[in-house]
C-alpha cells in the first residue's frame, strides 16, 4: 500500500479541499459580473464572458492539472494550487480598476470589452483553481479499479462546492459584505486551505516516520 | 403570520387584477426577448407596453392611440417635471426607451434640442417602433448599449447634457450598477451647472432609504417627488443648489400652457416637490463594492 516515499494525506481532507476550490470557483465567478459592470454594464453579453472564460480557464486547467499529477503527485504540490489560486486572484482586488479602464477605452463594443477584462482578471486564478479536481483525483485513487468512483465522489463534492458557493454568494455574501471583502475572504480561505494541506502531509508523515523506517525503501 | 396572510391576499389580489387586465386586453404583440418577455395589449384606444408579464404585470408604458400626446402614467408625467429646473433643455439623455413617451415628448416640446436614448433591449426599440409611434430622427438618436457604459464614456469624452432621464427598469428592477455612488458620480460628469438629472426611482421598500442616502450623498439635497396616485418616486436635482420654491411656481405657470396637451399638470408640481428628508438617513450607501439592490427590495 505504501509504494510511495511519502505517505498519503487522508481522503477526507481531499474531498474537503475539492469543495473549498468548487466554492471558491463559483464566488469568484458571481462576483464577476459585479466587477466588471461599472465598465462594461450589466447585458447578457458581459455574462456571457465571464463565463466563456471561467469555463476556458478551467478546460486548460483540467488538462495541465491532469498532466501534473503524472509526475511524482504529491500533497505538496496539491497544497500549492491552493495558495496559488489566492494570490494570483489578488489582482482582481488591487488592481481591477487599473485593468479594466484601458480596456474600456480601447474596446467600444462591451462583448468584447468584458471578454478581454474577464481574460485578464480571472484566467490565471481559475485556472489554476482547475488544477485541483484532476489532481485531487490521482491523490485519492489508489487503484484502477476504483477510480472511476473517486473521480465520481470528487466531482459531486466539488460541484456541491459550487452550488454553495453560488447560493452564498448571490443570496447572502453580497447583502452582508463588499465585494472586496468577499474577494478577500475568497483568498484567505484558499491559502488557509493551503496551509492546511501542509500541515496535514506534514503531520501524517511525521508520525509515519517511524514506522516507515522499519520498511524497507522502495525507491 | 397575520402579515403573511396579508402577503399572500395581495399577491393573489394581484394575480387576479392582472388576469382581468390580460382577460380584458387584446395582445397584439408577444416577444421573448434576451431580456425580457415583451408583450403589447390594447383595450379599446389605450395601447400599453408590458415587460415580465407573468412576474408582475407591469404597464412599462401605454398611449391613446387616438390621442397620442396625451402622457398616460403619473410618471412619465413626472418625468417633466425637470423643466422646473431647466426650463429649456437643449440636449437630452434618456436611459431606458420604453415605449418612447418620453423622448417623443420632448421631441415635440423641442424641436431643436438633440434627444439621446440607450437602450440595452434591441427588441424593446423595434417594438416602440412598430406599436408606438417611436422614430428615430436626425436629433433623436437611440443607441442600444448599456445605460452605465454609455455614460462613463460619454463623460470621458467631456460631452454634457443639460437634461439626464434615468428611467432604467425591466419590469420590476433596477440593474444594481445603476444605483450606485460612482455611477451618480458618472451622471455628475456629463452635467453642467444649467443641467437637471431626473431619476426614475422606487418609493416603497429598504430600498427606498438606500437610494436616498445615496443620491444625498452624491448631489446633496434633491427634490423628492412623490404623488398620492403613484407608486413611483422622481428624484429631481441638481449640481447647483436647489432653486427656491417660488422660482418653481414661476416656471410652472410660464410653461404650464405648453404642457397642458401632454396631460401634464406642472402647476400642480412645485407644491409636490419636496425636499424633507424621509427616509432613513442611517442606511447604508449604495456602492460598486455594495449594491445588493434587489436583494434590498423585500422589506
Amino acid at each position: 500500500m505504501s509504494k510511495a516515499k511519502t505517505k498519503a494525506i487522508p481522503r477526507a481532507v481531499i474531498a474537503g479541499m475539492a469543495f473549498v476550490s468548487g466554492f471558491c470557483i463559483m464566488t469568484i465567478e458571481m462576483l464577476g459580473a459585479r466587477i466588471l459592470s461599472p465598465y462594461f454594464g450589466g447585458s447578457l453579453s458581459v455574462w456571457g464572458s465571464i463565463i466563456t472564460i471561467f469555463m476556458l480557464a478551467l478546460a486548460l486547467g483540467y488538462l495541465f492539472g491532469g498532466r501534473l499529477s503524472t509526475r511524482n503527485p504529491s500533497a505538496v504540490t496539491f497544497a500549492m494550487f491552493f495558495i496559488a489560486a489566492g494570490v494570483f486572484s489578488l489582482p482582481v482586488i488591487l488592481f481591477a480598476d487599473p485593468i479594466m479602464r484601458p480596456i474600456f477605452m480601447a474596446i467600444e463594443d462591451p462583448r468584447y470589452g468584458s471578454l478581454f477584462a474577464a481574460i485578464f482578471l480571472f484566467f490565471i486564478p481559475t485556472s489554476i483553481l482547475g488544477m485541483i479536481s484532476p489532481y485531487a483525483v490521482r491523490l485519492m485513487v489508489e487503484r484502477q479499479e476504483h477510480s472511476g468512483h473517486m473521480a465520481g465522489l470528487l466531482y459531486f463534492i466539488s460541484t456541491l462546492g459550487s452550488a454553495v458557493g453560488t447560493l452564498g454568494t448571490s443570496f447572502y455574501f453580497v447583502l452582508w459584505f463588499e465585494v472586496n471583502q468577499i474577494l478577500l475572504g475568497t483568498v484567505a480561505v484558499l491559502i488557509l486551505a493551503g496551509c492546511f494541506v501542509l500541515l496535514t502531509h506534514y503531520v501524517v508523515n511525521s508520525s509515519s516516520v517511524k514506522s516507515a523506517q522499519r520498511q524497507p525503501k522502495s525507491a | 403570520m397575520r402579515s403573511l396572510g396579508k402577503q399572500a391576499a395581495f399577491i393573489v389580489s394581484l394575480f387576479l387584477a392582472g388576469l382581468a387586465g390580460i382577460v380584458h386586453a387584446e395582445t397584439i404583440h408577444e416577444e421573448r426577448s434576451k431580456y425580457r418577455d415583451i408583450t403589447v395589449t390594447q383595450v379599446g384606444e389605450r395601447r400599453c407596453l408590458l415587460f415580465n408579464v407573468h412576474r408582475g404585470d407591469r404597464n412599462q408604458t401605454c398611449v391613446m392611440i387616438n390621442a397620442r400626446e396625451r402622457l398616460v402614467f403619473d410618471y412619465t408625467r413626472m418625468s417633466f417635471a425637470g423643466l422646473l429646473l431647466n426650463p429649456d433643455p437643449q440636449r437630452i439623455l434618456v436611459i431606458g426607451l420604453g415605449g418612447g413617451s418620453i423622448p417623443l415628448t420632448f421631441s415635440d416640446l423641442f424641436p431643436e434640442a438633440t434627444i439621446d436614448i440607450v437602450e440595452i433591449d434591441e427588441a424593446v426599440v423595434n417594438v416602440a417602433e412598430e406599436f408606438f409611434f417611436f422614430e428615430e430622427t436626425d436629433t433623436m438618436r437611440v443607441f442600444v448599449d448599456d445605460g452605465r457604459p454609455f455614460i462613463k464614456r460619454a463623460g470621458l469624452r467631456g460631452e454634457k447634457y443639460d437634461y439626464v432621464v434615468l428611467d432604467a427598469f425591466s419590469g420590476d428592477y433596477i440593474p444594481e450598477h445603476m444605483l450606485t455612488r460612482e455611477f451618480l458620480e458618472e451622471v455628475r460628469a456629463i452635467m453642467t451647472d444649467d443641467s437637471v438629472l431626473v431619476a426614475n426611482t422606487f418609493s416603497t421598500s429598504r430600498l427606498y432609504d438606500h437610494e436616498s442616502v445615496t443620491y444625498q450623498r452624491a448631489f446633496g439635497e434633491f427634490f423628492n417627488f412623490k404623488l398620492p396616485s403613484s407608486g413611483n418616486r422622481i428624484i429631481i436635482t441638481q449640481l447647483q443648489p436647489l432653486p427656491p420654491r417660488g422660482e418653481l411656481v414661476s416656471r410652472a405657470m410660464e410653461l404650464n400652457e405648453r404642457l397642458r396637451k401632454y396631460d401634464v399638470p406642472l402647476s400642480d408640481y412645485p407644491r409636490r416637490l419636496s425636499t424633507r428628508v424621509d427616509w432613513d438617513m442611517s442606511r447604508r450607501e449604495l456602492t460598486d463594492q455594495y449594491s445588493p439592490g434587489n436583494l434590498l427590495r423585500g422589506n
